[in-house]
């Protein structure tokens, strides 16, 4: 048994990640629906119900996404004769995967020390976090081109190619604007990141990326959106044109490039939370400070140490739980953000989306760049 | 020049033609703001529909919940009975000959009761060809027929089916009458058993006291 414990910590670290992505998948989708209803004025999708006990429960609608699935799995799988057989049900898996790979190196909560060993809450901690962060995003350019090509439609090809040339694009753009954060915090390893955004700038403000870069994470933010070809940057889509690169595919096929967009949506929330929101940060949730408790004698451990001098001593086990907490709330939050911008902006037009990637998105994270480390280099 | 079009703080200019729109500016090159205005409602739509208690959204759901119909709406007819249960109708043509959609038809015979000449042996409404004016109810001279139900005809599965006969027409009833109350309910008062309302007593309007069309 003893033998096999790390294992089943890996083990548990991968089903909690697998059950952040998959388990926000589902919802998300439903949020996505009844967030824009709320957003106009409508009541959006509720009459899914299940009856139990004779009672109808309707959860808010919240038994669509189970409908849905049940939906696409049982639809009709159909393919185009001319199609390329293979890659075509290649396709959905190229997509889908990176999306979901993506999230193991994000960290969910800090190391936990159990029974004399440290463990890591994190599936995959590498020295070069964020580099693999772009490697595996950029295979999912692969999924969707190669969707777009093997389904022989013009409109298909078309939303593939679109898809291609606005993904490489804005990696750039994005890479560029997250290396200003790498050489604040001296690393690319995303928990050692979250770790130097404990700390605190003047004594009160956190030093969360979000305020060391704000047009860093704008940029960043922009691109991520864009990346995961959401509104305003659907060009690969394009409902109301030319559907996009997913256009011949059916059934469950076809749901997962559309969980492959969901997914990427709690990536995107997940990295933003890392690099930009403090990851699993608690603002004023410090360890190793000193505490003085009632009877007068001094401890030193997690706790909140307010600017404002009060303190509030809470332990390992609840400061791990505090923060895997304020990790997930960050993550949510910033999923609904993503959502609500959807719904707020219109779209881009194609050549619009290349001008704002690479004539001002570019040279402003360039720009970002050699600001920042001017400012390192002198500090 | 009028507000509406002023929407980007535009002048008329010496000619008197205001422009509307204008070149974008740095601030709406930079996008940043119009996103954040736009969030701003976006938000405030979405926060007010979710836990506002006056919310925007105006959406009911109908199947389960129903609109409360004024009190002079027109539904499906009705022809009202006696206090014997015939119908009230003389057979006097008023309403087929108001009736701009033609969807009625009345048969008169010979009424057996020699204060009431006529009654209609066939009385059909062609639910399908009414356009729910009303005139019917209007050109009644003895308050006989009633569009005061309440409700729309129901749907039916064939063109016949639409077609409503006496009998269908004397099981309705209003809406403020239930089957328990009607056949107890005193009709307004007639004069001299002609079946004719006595508009004196206050039965005001082609719709009578009990309620519109």
């Amino acid at each position: 048994m003893e033998a096999y414990t790390p294992y089943l910590w890996d083990l548990g670290r991968i089903a909690f990640m697998f059950a952040i992505c998959l388990g926000l998948a589902g919802p998300l989708t439903w949020a996505e629906r009844r967030q824009s209803a709320m957003i106009q004025d409508r009541i959006g999708p509720n009459r899914a119900a299940l009856t139990l006990f004779g009672r109808e429960i309707r959860a808010f609608g919240l038994f669509h996404p189970i409908a849905d699935v049940i939906k696409l799995i049982t639809k009709e799988d159909t393919i185009n004769i001319h199609a390329d057989r293979f890659l075509y049900n290649v396709a959905p898996f190229i997509a889908l995967f990176p999306a979901l790979m993506t999230f193991a190196v994000v960290p969910f909560g800090p190391d936990i020390t159990v029974g004399g060993e440290v463990h890591r809450l994190q599936v995959a901690r590498m020295d070069a976090g964020i580099l693999v962060v772009f490697a595996i995003s950029s295979i999912a350019v692969f999924g969707v081109t190669l969707a777009g090509y093997a389904s022989a439609s013009k409109f298909a090809l078309l939303g593939g190619l679109r898809a291609s040339a606005q993904m490489i694009s804005y990696e750039v753009t994005m890479g560029l604007s997250v290396l200003g954060l790498v050489l604040i915090f001296g690393t690319l390893e995303p928990s050692a990141m979250v770790v130097a955004q404990g700390e605190l700038i003047g004594g009160w403000l956190p030093r969360w990326g979000v305020f060391v870069q704000p047009l860093s994470f704008i940029i960043f933010f922009t691109a991520a959106i864009a990346e995961n070809k959401r509104i305003p940057f659907d060009m690969a889509e394009g409902e109301s044109e030319i559907v996009g690169y997913f256009v011949e595919y059916s059934g469950m096929k076809f749901g997962m490039f559309f969980m492959a967009e969901y997914i990427e949506i709690t990536v995107v929330a997940g990295l933003l939370t890392t690099l930009f929101f403090g990851g699993w940060q608690v603002p004023y949730l410090m360890d190793g400070v000193e505490f003085v408790n009632a009877a007068g004698t001094t401890i030193v451990g997690t706790g909140f140490h307010f600017p404002w001098g009060g303190q509030l001593y809470t332990g390992e086990w609840v400061g791990a739980g505090l923060r895997v907490g304020a990790f997930l709330f960050k993550l949510i939050f910033l999923c609904w953000l993503q959502l609500m911008l959807r719904w707020t902006l219109p779209r881009f037009r194609y050549d619009q989306v290349m001008t704002l990637g690479w004539r001002r998105l570019l040279p402003l994270s360039l720009a970002n760049l050699v600001l920042t480390a001017a400012v390192v280099l002198l500090i | 020049m009028s507000k509406v079009l002023d929407i980007h703080g535009s002048k008329p200019n010496e000619e008197g033609v205001t422009e509307v729109g204008h070149e974008p500016t740095t601030a709406d090159r930079l996008y940043v703001p119009a996103i954040a205005a736009g969030l701003k409602t976006t938000i405030r739509h979405f926060f007010k529909n979710l836990i506002g208690k006056e919310k925007y959204t105006q959406t009911i759901q109908y199947p389960d919940q129903k609109v409360e119909y004024p009190e002079r709406f027109r539904g499906m007819h009705r022809l009202v009975p006696r206090e014997d249960g015939t119908s009230r109708c003389v057979a006097c043509y008023m309403c087929q000959t108001a009736c701009p959609a033609r969807c009625i038809h009345i048969v008169a015979g010979e009424s057996e009761d020699p204060s009431i000449e006529k009654y209609p042996v066939v009385f059909e409404i062609d639910e399908l060809r009414c356009v729910v004016c009303g005139l019917c109810v209007e050109a009644c001279p003895c308050d006989a027929i009633r569009m005061d139900t309440g409700y729309h005809p129901k749907p039916v599965y064939s063109r016949e089916d639409a077609d409503f006969g006496k009998a269908d027409l004397l099981k309705n009833f209003g809406r403020h009458e239930t089957e328990g109350s009607r056949r107890t309910a005193r009709p307004p008062a007639t004069a001299a058993g002609t079946g004719r309302v006595d508009r004196s007593s206050g039965d005001g309007g082609a719709g009578g006291a009990t309620g519109g069309y």
